[in-house]
């Protein structure tokens, strides 16, 4: 177990090395509009040469020279924790990420809670009464809600629901409220704000849950020890919800670590659509903007995180399941 | 008992004696065996599961659908003639109006700003017998461009998911069949592209696209070159673990000992058993590239201008007036998208049960 973990923690380190290798090369070759606006706004201000202005920033951010001097110099800095500097927002990465994560976490945390509790005992139901009507109604409407492109179902959303009939706000996080209003308004503004994203996170998302829970309950169903139980005379109803709710819940634990990077990662379109200053929307701004230091150290977070995700999935899967030897 | 020996010896020898011998069988009701067992072939199996499903007819319906919508239609629209689109030049008053509430002293007031201006073409008709869904900003028809789009968009789906599978057949087949450092090394690849955000990517390369100048049609080549190098992975691990597993199997030590090369091993051998699960895999695929493709659209990254597609149509929603006051630019491609998407998970849903051999019903 322990040999396997290193083994497993040693490739890592070789597949975000990879990973940080060809988004790095990716994003020099993008056009360093950025820098240059900078630089002629500075040597407006200033009075300054232009182009010399220019050469310093790059300097300073660590793009002149070569492709591969810049990488090294990246790497070598990231390896002793610096993870660079964002040239829009000039502020350390490591602040901006954790600083707009809040939003995105509260967000994809309470939808995760609500797919959760909907989908699985949604689909235990349609496993235990397979080909019925429930059965095909759920399937039907998950696989629509698959099937939704993101930024389709939000703009819907926003269009009919919030602009048409004003039952929400359309965008943003608060809105303008009289000052000195107590913390409860507030918090309640906000979560009013929250309910359209989360409902279009649950609704693309709780298809995967519930047809996943579906497969293996019916998989559960049709083991060994399911026959004993009903033989031994157990009445249904505890066969479903002691025997197989249990054994269900077992490939659904080992999947939970995979959402960690839609968890800390932020929802860039999601957020993009309805406006909310999380770290998805902050990317997608700064992404567009070709702020490099930031693109590298937001796509190495988010490389980081599938890593560790895709890890732990493997080692809960032995922890949960004692039959299963990692090897 | 005589009789019924030689039934059983024949039936053992293979499956074309069982046949003959259930012909010349006579039983005792003096009907031929052969009327009342009718011998399947697996894929008349396949297909009969296949369409005992309601849900997957209704899938294969919405994409015949689709299909002749978006490559019969454009032929009997009025506005298009010779692969181009035409313009409606009928002269048209476009009114710009904002709308202003303010409150002075306790009373509310609302402001209007309206301003006229005509132009030379019809530009955001409205939705009439003439053009289904109105026209565009520049006097496009909307449903035909709701055609052509469809168009690029399926054909972009289908020739991403061609070469996907052709890259991660062979890739995935070596790594399967060879194993040791040749597996070790195509794997490490597949983990680090799969392990790289796709969207943010998407996004660097799209600007990168926009940088180099490559536009009008080359972009969607160029669009078509980055889907498959990031969606191959997929296909690639489907097809190493089935080889993986097919490779221990009984018939593949019969293959050897009968000495095949090792390229009929893997073509005739290996491969037609993969076949199923990559059918799925790829039907499955076809719908998330309709999606990556209309998010890059939605996005404004997509095709170039001037080629509509279902992603770059629904593009319109980003434009506040458009998303709000002209829904019938960005609702319909975007039915389309879903549509598609939806009837590509339906069909791929119901081969995989279809496929199954331990499936009953």
């Amino acid at each position: 177990m322990l040999k396997y973990c290193i083994k497993r923690l040693l490739l890592s380190v070789l597949i975000l090395f990879g990973v940080s290798l060809i988004i790095y090369v990716l994003v020099r070759l993008m056009p360093g509009g950025y820098i240059e606006q900078m630089a002629s706004t500075m040597a407006q201000n200033s009075g300054g040469d232009q182009l010399k202005i220019e050469a310093d920033l790059r300097a300073y951010y660590g793009l002149d020279g070569s492709i591969i001097s810049g990488y090294w110099n990246w790497l070598t800095s990231f390896l002793s924790g610096d993870f660079g500097t964002s040239i829009v927002k000039n502020q350390p990465v490591e602040e901006i990420i954790f600083e707009n994560m809040g939003v995105s976490f509260t967000i994809a945390f309470v939808a995760l809670i609500l797919e959760l509790l909907i989908a699985i005992p949604l689909g235990i139901k349609c496993a235990v009464n397979q080909y019925g009507k429930l059965d095909y109604a759920a399937t039907v409407f998950t696989m629509i809600g698959i099937s939704f492109p993101t930024f389709f179902l939000g703009n819907i959303l926003i269009k009919f629901l919030a602009v048409d009939l004003g039952w929400f706000p359309a965008t943003g996080l608060n809105s303008s409220l009289e000052t000195g209003v107590d913390w409860w308004t507030k918090f309640g503004d906000t979560l009013w704000h929250l309910i359209l994203p989360m409902f279009v996170l649950v609704v693309l998302n709780i298809g995967a849950w519930m047809r996943y829970t579906r497969t293996n309950t019916l998989e559960v169903l049709n083991a060994d020890y399911i026959r004993t139980a009903r033989a031994k005379g157990l009445s249904e109803k505890s066969v479903v919800y002691k025997h197989v709710f249990r054994n269900t819940l077992i490939p659904l634990v080992t999947l939970l670590a995979g959402t960690l990077p839609s968890l800390f990662g932020g929802a860039l379109i999601t957020e993009t659509v309805f406006g909310i200053p999380g770290i998805g929307k902050t990317a997608y701004d700064l992404m567009q903007a070709g702020d490099i230091p930031f693109i590298m150290g937001y796509n190495m977070f988010i490389a980081f995180l599938t890593v560790i995700g895709i890890l732990l999935t493997d080692i809960m899967y032995a922890i949960v399941d004692p039959r299963v030897k990692l090897g | 008992m005589a009789e019924d020996k030689k039934l059983i010896s024949s039936l053992a020898k293979s499956e074309d004696a069982e046949v003959k011998t259930a012909e010349e069988q006579e039983d005792l009701h003096g009907e031929n065996l052969n009327d009342r067992v009718r011998v399947l072939s697996p894929g008349m199996m396949v297909a009969k599961r296949f369409f005992r499903s309601k849900l997957s007819v209704i899938g294969l319906t919405i994409l015949v659908i689709l299909f002749l919508f978006s490559f019969l239609g454009p032929v009997f629209s009025p506005w298009h003639d010779g692969g181009e689109r035409v313009k409606d030049d009928s002269p048209s008053e476009i009114i710009v109006y904002s709308r202003i509430d303010y409150v002075i002293d306790g009373e509310e007031y609302s402001a209007f700003d309206i301003s006229s201006s005509t132009s030379t073409y019809n530009s955001r008709a409205d939705m009439s017998l003439d053009h289904f869904l109105g026209t565009d900003t520049y006097g496009y028809d909307l449903f035909t461009d709701l055609m052509l789009g469809g168009r690029v968009s399926l054909t972009i789906g289908f020739v991403v998911i061609f070469l996907e599978a052709i890259i991660g057949i062979i890739l995935g087949g070596l790594s399967g069949f060879f194993g040791g450092w040749v597996d070790n090394l195509i794997m490490r690849i597949v983990d680090i592209l799969s392990c790289i955000p796709s969207l943010p990517i998407m996004l660097i390369l799209s600007v990168i696209l926009d940088e180099l100048g490559v536009t009008g049609m080359g972009r969607l080549y160029y669009l078509m070159g980055v889907l498959t190098l990031i969606g191959w992975t997929g296909i690639a691990r489907i097809v190493r673990g089935q080889i993986l597993s097919l490779r221990e199997q009984e018939f593949m030590l019969a293959a050897k000992c009968a000495g095949l090369s090792t390229r009929r091993k893997i073509f005739k051998h290996l491969l037609p058993n993969v076949m199923p699960q990559l059918i799925v895999s790829m039907t499955m695929g076809l719908g998330s590239i309709i999606l990556t493709e209309a998010t890059l659209g939605y996005l404004g990254l997509g095709a170039p201008l001037g080629t509509p597609t279902w992603g770059s149509m629904i593009n319109a929603a980003n434009n506040s007036i458009l998303m709000q006051d002209y829904p019938n630019f960005w609702l319909p491609p975007g039915i389309c998208i879903t549509l598609a998407i939806l009837a590509f998970n339906f069909v791929g849903d119901g081969l995989r049960d279809a496929f199954d051999p331990k499936m009953k019903r």
